[in-house]
């Protein structure tokens, strides 16, 4: 086996008159049986439903009938709908509470825990296991967090004689309050995607930093920070790509309330489709949603792309 | 010799500072789990009359019990396992062959399919999901299990993953193999597949995670109680907390949701990691 394995370069070498290895590398309609499956599903289920989308968004539709064409009609309903532009805003004021504080206590995170100790290790552990929860009982807990009276933090806030703030039902607090549940659902994947980017900075540059006497603070910003900035973006596009799509915490938490003030486009969306059955409608927003997070997303495959070009 | 000293100090410091702020953070983790524990373990006519109460003794199992014996919990687990199941076997079975040929194989149009299928990893589920419902309305597909399972096969990320897979394995490996004019599903089978399974953990965990996790497509497919997975359930029971069965039910069935999948999650820790880190990079 090992001669067999040793020799094949050879082999195909000394056989290469006759291109035996052009033939089994060419292009053959039967080989096409191992992707087919996949290729069905993918067909079926994304891609059809991806353009039947966009179709329906030009349509007035309910469950059953794709109904009559309206042309940009649902867009420019959505344009004069004051629910609709408030979600837009909504999300977005959602994504910056929460992106910039994930990415910087992830980073800080996984400055502190990279270090082969036993706490360490735990505290990995402890930080990125939230992940792994579903929305549901991320919310359960936070409501239970929030809550007046058996709240954690009106019991805390009691001790000593003051009131909680008001983080589900106060509309200034509201969204914040949604943005504390996903932080603490979230940390995981920032400080987990940072440490294996610190793993990858060659141990002798500290080495030579050390040599130099540079001190801690020094050698963070002119060596670590410099290493993982392209790490620091793709987290921060990474998670503005996940917190634009918000809608579990929202409507477990809040139903979108008070006055809107929490209704993200995702629950826009689910509203309009699936509560008040005006597909054309939704589909027109749930597109437009589309085009927010394509934004995102090709930026992410710019970063990764010249990454890919450095190495 | 102050100088070096003094920065040894100074880094004594700086060094309690982060532990204490690591503490913290640490804290804030835990904290509201164990309250929802504590919680749990509370009579509900006790806590209503003092949230302090669960510091102290009595404590009682009565609302496990309750779970256990009177909600559909059961149910909505068994759904779950099904779907979960279900969608992570046809997952691998279909990123599996789907990556071996994209990786290894040739046909016409292949580059042009691949590129297609990278171009799914960008969709959004909520960019099909009113068409995706529309349809199944039309093949009657809601409330059912393959209503379920169905549209999470459509994801391209474990083709992709696989795909990658099979091309870090070294090329003499099969072609020895198909020189000698072997079947390519028996290459697939008896020589590659073995390799792969490190891969196929990572992939399996990785959708057996996301579909026990999945809340919005089981929230609008099924509607019907006994059709509920255990996420859509239990936050089904959760909208109205001052319900007769009181909070510390509410808190029991949260334990018995969760402890499991954080069971699970120290088990499999490493393979959850790489796979999640894995996805969210691509």
């Amino acid at each position: 086996m090992v001669d067999r394995l040793a020799m094949s370069p050879t082999a195909t070498l000394a056989v290469g008159a006759r291109t035996p290895t052009a033939d089994i590398y060419a292009p053959q309609w039967r080989n096409f049986i191992f992707v087919a499956p996949f290729l069905f599903f993918f067909t079926t289920l994304l891609l059809f439903p991806l353009l039947w989308g966009m179709w329906l968004s030009f349509h007035k539709a309910d469950t059953f009938s794709s109904g009559n064409f309206v042309g940009f009609g649902n867009y420019v309903r959505l344009y004069h709908d004051k629910v609709f532009l408030q979600s837009i805003w909504n999300t977005f004021y959602f994504v910056l509470l929460t992106v910039p504080t994930l990415a910087l206590i992830g980073l800080f995170l996984a400055l502190c825990l990279n270090r082969r100790t036993r706490t360490a290790a735990v505290l990995r552990t402890l930080f990125f296991s939230s992940s792994v929860l579903s929305v549901t009982i991320v919310t359960l807990i936070w409501r239970i967090v929030f809550i007046p009276n058996v709240g954690l933090l009106s019991t805390i806030y009691g001790w000593f004689g003051a009131t909680a703030p008001a983080f589900i039902s106060d509309p200034n607090l509201a969204m914040v309050g949604i943005a504390i549940a996903t932080i603490w659902w979230c940390i995981g994947l920032p400080m987990m995607l940072f440490l294996s980017a610190l793993q990858q900075i060659p141990q002798d540059i500290y080495e030579a930093a050390a040599l130099d006497n540079a001190n801690r603070w020094q050698t963070l910003r002119s060596i670590t920070l410099p290493s993982i900035k392209r790490t620091f973006i793709l987290v921060i596009i990474i998670q503005i790509v996940l917190q634009f799509q918000l809608f579990g915490q929202a409507w477990l938490m809040t139903r979108g309330g008070p006055n809107n003030l929490t209704k993200p486009i995702v629950l826009y969306i689910y509203d309009t489709a699936f509560r008040r059955w005006d597909l054309g409608l939704g589909a027109a927003a749930s597109e437009i949603l589309f085009i927010l997070i394509l934004i995102a997303a090709m930026a992410q495959y710019l970063v990764t792309r010249s990454r890919g070009d450095q190495a | 010799m102050s100088a070096p000293a003094a920065s040894i100090k100074g880094r004594a410091f700086g060094d309690h500072l982060l532990l204490a702020l690591v503490l913290l953070l640490s804290i804030v983790m835990i904290a509201p789990v164990l309250w929802v524990i504590g919680l749990s373990l509370k009579d509900n006519a006790e806590l209503m009359a003092d949230p302090n109460s669960v510091f102290h003794a009595p404590y009682t199992l009565k609302n496990y019990i309750n779970t256990v014996g009177t909600s559909s919990v059961f149910i909505w687990v068994r759904n779950s396992i099904i779907v979960s199941g279900g969608l992570t076997l046809g997952t691998l079975i279909l990123s599996s062959l789907a990556g071996y040929g994209f990786a290894r194989l040739n046909f016409p149009g292949r580059d042009v399919l691949f590129v297609i299928v990278l171009f799914g990893l960008a969709v959004p589920e909520q960019a099909v999901l009113v068409a995706r419902h529309q349809i199944f309305s039309m093949l009657k597909f809601h409330n059912t299990f393959q209503g379920l399972i169905l549209p999470g096969l459509s994801a391209p990320f474990g083709v992709f993953l696989m795909t990658q897979y099979f091309k870090a394995i070294p090329k003499e490996l099969d072609e020895a193999a198909m020189l000698d004019n072997a079947s390519r599903l028996r290459i697939f089978w008896k020589v590659l597949l073995p390799l792969t399974l490190p891969a196929q953990a990572t992939l399996g965990i990785f959708t057996f995670l996301g579909a026990w996790n999945d809340y919005f497509w089981p929230l609008i497919s099924a509607t019907r109680k006994d059709m509920f997975t255990l996420t859509v359930g239990m936050a089904s029971t959760q909208t109205n907390f001052a319900q007769s069965e009181g909070i510390g039910f509410l808190m029991a069935q949260a334990v018995f949701a969760g402890a499991p999948i954080l069971i699970v999650y120290l088990f499999f820790q490493k393979y959850i990691v790489t796979a999640v880190s894995g996805a969210a990079v691509r």
